[in-house]
């Protein structure tokens, strides 16, 4: 029997499809049986972020309407064989699908597949409540902006109005050296605010927008520092203990010099 | 300039983690304690069927609101007593 995971914010433009993404792409690295759905419907990018954009026939409204059965909906990935995609249609809107039909569809999702990665739309209208409606357990996207953190709050609050008790945090796109400046919120300061258990913490990296230019996670890629995150962030996911990413930046020469002359 | 010349030295006036955090932490009180109208009367309602137990209160002259400030929330309420009910004692 599977698991449904829900990857929400609140906000858009924070991550949530990059980390739906990664997360589904490690799954299958590490031999599980992975399905990616995109509840996005009319704003539709997992396909373009995993790079089967031209691939598709069928999509997620085809199946919860019934013109088709999930099996023709679901397009391999063309790394893996154990990772599907289940694409949003792009000419409805999201009262297309109702969460009772998404209840259903998740069912079956967990007979077929070990993991279900939803990828939720902005928001917290229909698409999002069409998005949990299946999920066993969600995945709070955010970043250290005081936009996003807002939208986190009051998107946990809803989650757990939604009885998906405990969500997990990811950080997404903390830049150490603002840290250390003082200028950027960090890792403590966001829990303190979120009070919700962190599941893991990914810096910005230019090499996501080159993962996403060419349609392969950064999962994949051992160099990425983005993708190492996200591979620690797959094993916590399969229950392992992994320590976080060091993101301590070497001290620049203004402060080796105030470490020297003793002022901090 | 002195803003430039303390950062030298390391004296850093507020971060704007530090402001970004307070706003946010001001912000969440309003955001968190924004409930519903219906919420707000289903808590009127129970909360008169409590105190009707014990005693006879005015219902009509009942104050009872959700005050925000800059820095916290409050449920305040006015309840008037017309009579204290003396059974109740016996009641229970």
């Amino acid at each position: 029997m599977g698991e449904i995971i829900v990857v929400t914010s609140g906000k858009g433009g924070v991550g949530k499809t990059t980390t739906s993404a990664n997360i589904g792409t490690g799954l299958a690295a590490a031999g599980h049986k992975v399905v990616l759905v995109d509840t996005d419907i009319g704003l539709r990018n997992l396909d373009v972020v995993m790079g089967l954009e031209n691939r598709i026939v069928y999509d997620l409204v085809d199946v919860t309407s019934g013109n088709c059965r999930l099996k023709q909906a679901l397009i391999k990935d063309k790394r893996f064989e154990n990772l599907f995609l289940l694409p949003a249609a792009q000419t409805k809107d999201k009262s297309a699908v109702s969460p009772e039909q998404m209840r259903t569809l998740a069912t079956e999702l967990k007979e077929e597949f070990d993991y279900a990665i939803i990828d939720c739309p902005a928001g917290i209208e229909q698409g999002f409540r069409n998005a949990i409606a299946g999920a066993d357990r969600a995945i709070v996207v955010c970043t250290p902006e005081v936009s996003a953190v807002r939208d986190a709050d009051r998107i946990i609050g809803l989650l757990e109005a939604a009885e998906l008790r405990n969500p997990k945090l990811i950080i997404n796109r903390i830049r150490p050296e603002m840290v250390k400046r003082g200028d950027m919120m960090d890792i403590s300061d966001i829990l303190d605010i979120l009070a919700i258990e962190l599941i893991g913490v990914v810096p910005e990296d230019e090499s996501i927008v080159i993962s996403t230019n060419r349609g392969e996670p950064a999962v994949m890629d051992q160099a990425s520092k983005a993708g190492e995150a996200y591979r620690r962030i797959t094993r916590r996911i399969k229950g392992e203990e992994v320590t976080l990413m060091n993101l301590d930046v070497p001290l620049g020469i203004f402060d080796k010099l105030k470490k020297l002359v003793g002022i901090r | 300039m002195l803003e430039f010349i303390s950062r030298m030295l390391g004296k850093e006036s507020a971060s704007s983690k530090t402001v970004a955090k307070e706003r946010l932490r001001l912000v969440l009180v309003h955001d968190r304690a924004s409930i519903s109208p219906a919420m707000l009367n289903r808590l009127r309602e129970d909360l008169i069927k409590v105190i009707s137990n014990y005693m006879e209160i005015d219902e009509a002259a009942l104050e009872f609101n959700l005050l925000q400030d800059d820095n916290e929330v409050a449920l305040v309420a006015n309840i008037p007593v017309v009579k204290m009910k003396r059974d109740y004692a016996t009641k229970t």
